[in-house]
């Protein structure tokens, strides 16, 4: 008889929660409109996360992902590996453009988009340096024929 | 909007790492090399897309010219640089990333709005330390880089400068730059942002001076990695995935060459760091190498050797790429073939002076890369081959790091090339390496020295086979 008591009060169990849960959905669902404003005002106060552990997450697992593809590559490849490293880290071009084209009539000022403007022009010389002496040097990696 | 450009920073990442990837081996490294440029338009074309309003003419403006020069800069040297100075133009680029994020990050300072990180006098402390370390780390990668690549292109002596209490001064400067960014959060007043650049700027160059050329293969490593730390900084500032993802890729890429390069010299990395090992082979000093008996050969003879060799193993190495040897090696291999005779290329890891840097040379010279092998790949064929053709390498060959414990390069991996039935030896002179260390080699019963310019020896070599 134990067995079907257990099972019985398992059953209570789970229709409580049932309930709880069914409970929770609609409080959710009423307060659906002040939960989207919160949401808005920055992920942060919704969830009680700041943003920038999200960041950091992306930069963890970033660098584990970099750990296992870099042993991957073959040594033969290292040096071709160093320019195309160095023409993507180039990608900073995201901040020196954003810098370069920012708003004056928002509140920006010359010296940022000067900044901005010297920026995208280093960048831009390793981006297109960058990816075309790679582009090269692996041309030249031939199988014996 | 905001969560569909997020959504296309996100795939240039993956794209990036999709290009790393593709390295992995040579017949995919081309298609990676292109994801990696569609990842790189990708983020370009998103950034445009979201930012100001299309009214902002000069803005675009700017924006365009901006990419048009550099663009044009970087195609042009793309296309002329010789694949023998692919070490300083590594060096060159890295110095240009670093400077590129302190612009980035006085940008962000002067009009923080613009990158949603606060207002002027208020911004963020969190942007503010991500901003702090991405500049100092951009400085000291934009100087260092300098440096390294003055040291590579021979504008500058590759031995090592050594400054009284340098240890002192290189800790004052890194307590100070903290001690700064504190100030920095603390007070906002721009004028510590630009003492801190100063501050990191120095550092980069003293960081670098006390290390000698030949440790050039991790400096190098190590300033990629600093330059994708000193994007993935940024990166948190601008709150951009594709950046902190990149950042993070190249950081781990640079930090595993440094240790693969460490490795490849039996060295700690921070022994490397702390700088004052060799200097140019030219420099090291010559103790006694003359007096003991040598056995000198001549092209003819080298020839006739290498002719009636069953199998050959050749070891290039830093003199290789200096003597720019490349075409006139793959000449007299492709003589040795027609010979019959089997030829192989063995590839230290620290040979040259950045990793993989033999590989390229050989690669352009249509030496096929299944010829060439890595140090513990073909190690062991050393006592099965007839003929080690050492061309410009030196310490890497150098036997006594097995036998001498008190050598300064004891327990470093080398080329068992002594196990050879002939070793060649090409080499300018009987001086010793950049660890300023004899050869035992040299001396050996087994050994010819072929005392010339290795391009010279080699074409010498070629004409002696007709």
């Amino acid at each position: 008889m134990s067995a079907m008591d257990t099972l019985k009060e398992a059953a209570d169990r789970a229709a409580e929660a049932a309930a709880e849960f069914a409970r929770i959905a609609t409080e959710i669902a009423t307060n659906a409109p002040e939960a989207a404003e919160a949401a808005g005002q920055g992920a942060a106060a919704a969830v009680g996360v700041d943003p920038f552990m999200f960041q950091l997450s992306i930069f963890a697992m970033a660098c584990f992902v970099g750990y296992y593809v870099v042993w991957s590559v073959t040594p033969a490849l290292h040096t071709p590996l160093m320019s195309v490293t160095n023409a993507i880290s180039s990608v900073i071009v995201v901040g020196a453009l954003v810098a370069a084209g920012a708003d004056l009539d928002a509140g920006a000022t010359w010296a940022t988009r000067i900044f901005g403007f010297l920026g995208v022009i280093l960048a831009s010389v390793n981006i297109f340096g960058g990816f075309m002496v790679t582009e090269r040097m692996l041309a030249m990696y031939k199988k014996k024929v | 909007m905001a969560d569909l450009a997020a959504f296309a920073y996100l795939i240039a990442g993956i794209l990036f790492i999709m290009a790393l990837r593709g390295l992995s081996h040579p017949t995919t490294s081309r298609q990676g090399n292109r994801f990696g440029m569609i990842g790189m338009a990708i983020a370009i074309l998103t950034t445009l897309l979201i930012l100001s309003p299309p009214s902002n003419f000069s803005g675009f403006l700017l924006i365009i010219v901006g990419l048009g020069v550099g663009g044009g800069i970087g195609a042009v040297i793309a296309k002329r640089v010789p694949m023998t100075a692919m070490p300083q133009l590594v060096a060159a680029f890295h110095s240009l990333v670093g400077l590129a994020a302190v612009f980035v990050a006085a940008g962000a300072l002067y009009s923080p709005e613009a990158f949603n990180i606060g207002v002027p006098g208020a911004v963020h402390t969190a942007s503010i330390i991500e901003m702090s370390l991405g500049v100092a780390i951009g400085a000291v990668t934009f100087t260092g880089s300098i440096i390294a690549f003055a040291k590579l292109d021979g504008r500058m002596s590759g031995s090592p400068i050594l400054l009284p209490a340098r240890h002192l001064i290189n800790i004052a400067l890194a307590v100070s730059l903290v001690l700064m960014i504190i100030l920095l959060i603390t007070t906002q007043w721009t004028g510590w942002f630009w003492l801190i650049t100063l501050a990191a700027l120095a550092l980069g160059v003293l960081l670098i001076v006390p290390i000698g050329g030949a440790d050039m293969p991790v400096v190098i490593s190590m300033l990629n990695s600093y330059s994708g730390w000193a994007a993935a900084g940024i990166g948190f500032t601008l709150g951009n995935t594709a950046l902190i993802i990149t950042g993070s890729l190249v950081g781990s890429s640079g930090a595993i060459l440094s240790y693969i390069m460490c490795k490849g010299m039996n060295r700690s990395f921070i022994s490397v760091i702390l700088g004052g090992f060799g200097g140019d082979s030219a420099v090291a000093a010559v103790i006694g190498a003359e007096v003991r008996p040598v056995k000198r050969g001549s092209a003819d003879d080298a020839a006739f050797i290498l002719q009636n060799a069953g199998s050959v193993i050749i070891v290039p190495g830093y003199g290789f790429a200096v003597a720019q040897a490349q075409h006139a090696l793959r000449e007299m291999a492709d003589k040795l073939k027609e010979h019959g005779v089997t030829v192989k290329y063995a590839i230290h890891p620290v040979a040259g002076r950045m990793p993989g840097h033999m590989n390229v040379l050989l690669a352009e010279a249509n030496v096929p890369y299944d010829e060439v092998f890595e140090l513990e790949d073909i190690n062991s064929e050393f006592a099965q081959a007839d003929v080690a053709y050492v061309i410009g390498a030196n310490d890497v060959t150098n036997p006594s790091a097995k036998t001498d414990p008190n050598s300064p390069i004891a327990g470093m991996p080398i080329l068992d090339v002594e196990k050879a039935k002939t070793v060649l030896f090409v080499k300018r002179s009987l001086g010793s390496g950049y660890a300023g260390i004899d050869n035992p080699l040299f001396f050996m019963d087994n050994t010819m020295m072929l005392l010339a310019d290795a391009k010279k020896m080699t074409e010498d070599i070629v004409k002696a086979m007709d």
